[in-house]
């Protein structure tokens, strides 16, 4: 039974560490789907890039941590800007078809641009030495990584529903997510709305990218791979949602942990068929409001 | 006279809000019947209901007697009850004649058959560009819904529903978005419709209301405010006060 | 008109349809060292096609349809390696049905829904197919893939020799099959509705079309062409790997398909040709440069060439026909 019960909290931890990251990664993606109304199945790619970005920065410059992590996240955003500008907003009106294909233009070459400069292994992270080694809380040894994974992932979830809640930008957002011709007509600049927003979810993405690249490895095939799990937490949280993915991606997090713990033959089956099952009975997905 | 289409205590809200309150509505066989309201009184809700893409909170609908209230909408489309759209909902890519054949094919139980061609359904085709000629637009037969101007689009519109050979033909709005030149041709069509339909067009130009309507009803926020004959309803002072402000419109 | 079919048109097979095969039929005489490549043509065409049928032609927005794709191929490699089974048409026939009935299952399953969801819902199911093939090794060879396949002689006589000579007329003569019954299909009554719906599902309601149906069918139907294509990969090269049921297939497919142009037969043939030659060409030199290559090419094709290649051509007739 003790046994049992330390295994229980060791996927429990664990699985909500992973569970973070990829909230902090795929809210990027749920605001940009209810905001824009765009399919970015290219989100994947900027996680993956803010993985490179700091672990190029830590490996090849020696920079430090923190300052590699706010690399990731500022360089980044600047990107996205400038894909933003430059071609997502010219698809907007398109057709669905349309923007999945071009968003899967993007992770083609995206793919084989970061095979080019890194090669296809996975790129190795070194975690400074105040974040190595165990920590302990409440009579246990935890893993120090995972354990400030899960603190500044909560301060920056806290901070972004802060933000949302009660800065002007915030409100704008919820606004046009609820009804877009209404915020127009209201005055809202949606074109910098847009770019504001969808520079924030890539930053966050990079971000998440960088700071999980212990837990998802950082590697060119990352937005391939990776694309089911936040297009799972985004369907089922439901788009422009901002609670309703981080109970997705918990739940993920944490059936994801389990089942490879205690089922490896299974591997992730069972999310998939769970997903399947859940987006059937609510294809709005748990708090979603547009699909 | 036989009762069309007929709607007993009709009701709907959204939560809190009610958007159709106990509407009892009539159309007898043959019928040339107006359903007018201002804005966001809750017509184009009530026409929903009737082709049952909209279910009602309660109430009951009944199509020559029967009562149709939980079926879908292909089987009140199988039991002859036909509708236009107020926003053109055509088939934009594809030519005039495939337009109307499409509704031409469905009626007749070919839409699903695998193996001959569509073009050797010669019946289909002979009867679409009869279609098209009582409408005047034979001539367009080939032409791409969307090379079509406005006006001669909204013929498709009906003509898409008057495929479907209907006994009930729910029209809405069939002159909204037309320029004035062209909606004379609009009435001109009504005008010539088989009169064994029976016809309910919702409409805001009262010129062509008045002109073509035999019978009107006035819809004010989900509840009927009255019925009767065209000279009744012009003279009513509560239609009057709701539309005080209100211009001509089309 | 950029589509064929509908109640204006004519069904009968025209001159110029017949060019592809006579292309194909030169190929095998004059470039016998080309075969391989040849018969892979031939089937990303079978699997374009059959993709097309439910992209292009009814408008259903899929990343799914490599599952039934790999699906066929696992069932002909298992069928022989497993069974010993290795009569081609059984397994091209055992292919096709199981391919078809997971189209039928999955489809009766997801094809309620639209958009983001249906496209979500086509990514799980691929992903759990992936999940099955890799973790069932004792059946499907897991992630080393299923070998000892033998394809036995078509009709007792034609032998798969090692120059892929009869694999390439096998291919042949079964992407011929199956043109001849998909084009039947595009220009009957179901095919017109099927364009019905692409252009307007709403009004296909409105006109009392049994829209689900429909679709079911056109799912199911596009499922058993893509596992019949499935099924020759395996009997052309005698193994079946993972790499059948991955994304990156699908994705490929899908610039084929948009580089032929979506929503025409001919486009299902001109995109795999173009797309497997110059890979052919050019990957092998450089293979990152080629994905770069085909994402750019995906990116310009969609901001400034939505037809395709087709489309272009259309845009380039219409401008000599109107010069006086």
């Amino acid at each position: 039974m003790e046994a049992f019960l330390s295994s229980l909290v060791s996927v429990a931890f664990h699985g909500t560490a992973f569970g973070m990251i990829l909230y902090v990664i795929s809210v990027g993606l749920s605001v940009t789907m209810g905001l824009m109304g765009f399919a970015n199945l290219a989100h994947g790619v900027f996680a993956m890039a803010g993985g490179y970005v700091m672990t190029t920065a830590m490996n090849r410059y020696g920079v430090p941590f923190p300052l590699a992590l706010a690399l990731a996240f500022l360089g980044v955003a600047a990107a996205s800007v400038v894909l933003e500008r430059l071609l997502y907003a010219r698809l907007y009106n398109a057709g669905e078809l349309e923007q999945v294909l071009f968003t899967i233009g993007l992770i083609f070459m995206s793919v084989a641009v970061a095979r080019m400069i890194y090669g296809t292994l996975q790129q190795p992270v070194y975690l400074p030495e105040y974040l190595k080694g165990q920590f302990p809380l409440l009579g246990r040894d935890f893993p120090t990584y995972r354990v400030f994974l899960i603190v500044f992932s909560s301060l920056m979830i806290a901070a972004l529903w802060f933000g949302v809640e009660r800065t002007r930008w915030g409100a704008m957002v919820r606004a046009a997510v609820d009804n877009r011709p209404m915020a127009q007509s209201v005055g809202i600049n949606t074109t910098q709305l847009f770019t504001l927003t969808f520079a924030l979810g890539s930053g966050l993405a990079g971000l998440g990218g960088a700071l999980g690249a212990e837990i998802i490895s950082v590697q060119p095939t990352y937005p391939f791979e990776q694309l089911v799990y936040f297009l799972i937490v985004v369907s089922i949280g439901g788009l422009g949602s901002l609670r309703g993915p981080f109970i997705a991606a918990l739940l993920i997090g944490l059936t994801d942990t389990a089942c490879k713990y205690w089922l490896p033959q299974f591997g992730a089956f069972f999310i998939y068929i769970a997903t399947i099952a859940l987006l059937l009975w609510r294809p709005m997905g748990l708090f979603g409001r547009r699909a | 006279m036989s009762i069309a289409l007929e709607t007993r205590g009709l009701c709907k809200s959204f939560g809190a809000l009610t958007v159709a309150e106990k509407i009892d509505f009539r159309l007898d066989a043959g019928a040339r019947h107006a359903l007018i309201g201002p804005n966001g009184a809750g017509k184009t809700t009530f026409v929903n209901m009737l082709t049952g893409r909209l279910a009602p909170s309660s109430g009951q609908i009944l199509m020559a007697g029967d009562d149709i209230t939980a079926l879908g909408q292909a089987a009140r489309v199988k039991l002859g009850l036909g509708r236009t759209f107020q926003i053109n909902s055509l088939f934009r890519n594809l030519s005039v004649l495939d337009n109307v054949a499409l509704s031409v094919a469905e009626r007749r139980g070919v839409g699903g058959r695998m193996w001959r061609p569509a073009g050797a359904y010669r019946e289909i085709r002979e009867e679409s560009l009869s279609l098209l000629e009582t409408l005047g637009i034979a001539g367009d037969a080939g032409v791409r819904v969307l090379d079509l101007p406005y006006g001669k689009q909204r013929l498709v519109e009906i003509a898409i529903a008057l495929g479907l050979n209907p006994a009930v033909l729910l029209l809405d709005e069939p002159a909204a978005g037309v320029p004035s030149m062209e909606s004379a041709r609009i009435l001109q069509v009504l005008d010539k419709l088989p009169e064994e339909i029976a016809i309910l067009i919702i409409e805001h130009d009262m010129d062509l209301v008045f002109r073509f309507a035999r019978r009107i009803t006035v819809l004010v926020q989900g509840e009927v405010l009255c019925e009767g004959t065209p000279v009744e309803i012009a003279a009513d002072k509560r239609v009057h006060q709701v539309y005080l402000g209100e211009g001509r419109h089309g | 008109m950029t589509h064929s079919g509908g109640y204006n048109a004519d069904a009968r097979i025209r001159w110029q349809e017949w060019l592809p095969w006579l292309a194909a039929l030169a190929a095998f005489f004059l470039l016998p060292e080309y075969l391989s490549l040849g018969a892979r043509i031939l089937i990303y065409i079978l699997f374009a096609l059959s993709l097309d049928l439910v992209l292009g032609y009814a408008g259903v927005i899929t990343l799914g349809h490599s599952a039934f794709f790999g699906f066929g191929a696992y069932v002909a490699g298992i069928l022989s390696a497993k069974l010993g089974i290795s009569d081609p048409m059984l397994q091209l026939v055992a292919a096709a049905l199981g391919a078809g009935l997971l189209g039928l299952g999955t489809g009766a399953i997801i094809l309620r829904t639209s958009g983001l969801t249906l496209l979500m819902l086509t990514l799980a199911i691929t992903s759990v197919c992936l999940e099955i093939a890799n973790k069932a090794t004792p059946v499907t060879g897991g992630a080393d893939g299923l070998s000892g396949i033998v394809i036995a002689p078509i009709l007792g006589s034609f032998k798969f020799d090692m120059f892929g000579k009869t694999a390439y007329l096998w291919c042949l003569v079964v992407l011929f099959g199956a043109w001849w019954l998909i084009r039947r299909l595009i220009y009957s009554p179901f095919g017109a509705t099927l364009a019905g719906l692409r252009e307007n599902g709403i009004r296909m309601h409105a006109i009392g079309a049994p829209v689900y149906r429909r679709l079911l069918i056109a799912y199911g139907l596009s499922a058993m062409f893509a596992g019949i294509a499935g099924a020759l990969l395996t009997q052309t090269n005698q193994f079946v790997g993972l790499n059948v049921l991955g994304f990156e297939p699908a994705g490929e497919l899908l610039v084929m398909l948009i580089l032929g142009g979506v929503g025409r037969i001919y486009g299902a043939f001109i995109g795999p040709v173009v797309y497997l030659i110059a890979q052919d060409q050019l990957a092998k030199q450089f293979p990152e440069y080629w994905y770069l290559g085909i994402g750019a090419m995906l990116v310009v094709v969609v901001l400034f060439a939505r037809g395709g290649l087709l489309g272009i051509a259309d845009g380039l007739i219409a401008r000599l026909r109107s010069k006086p």
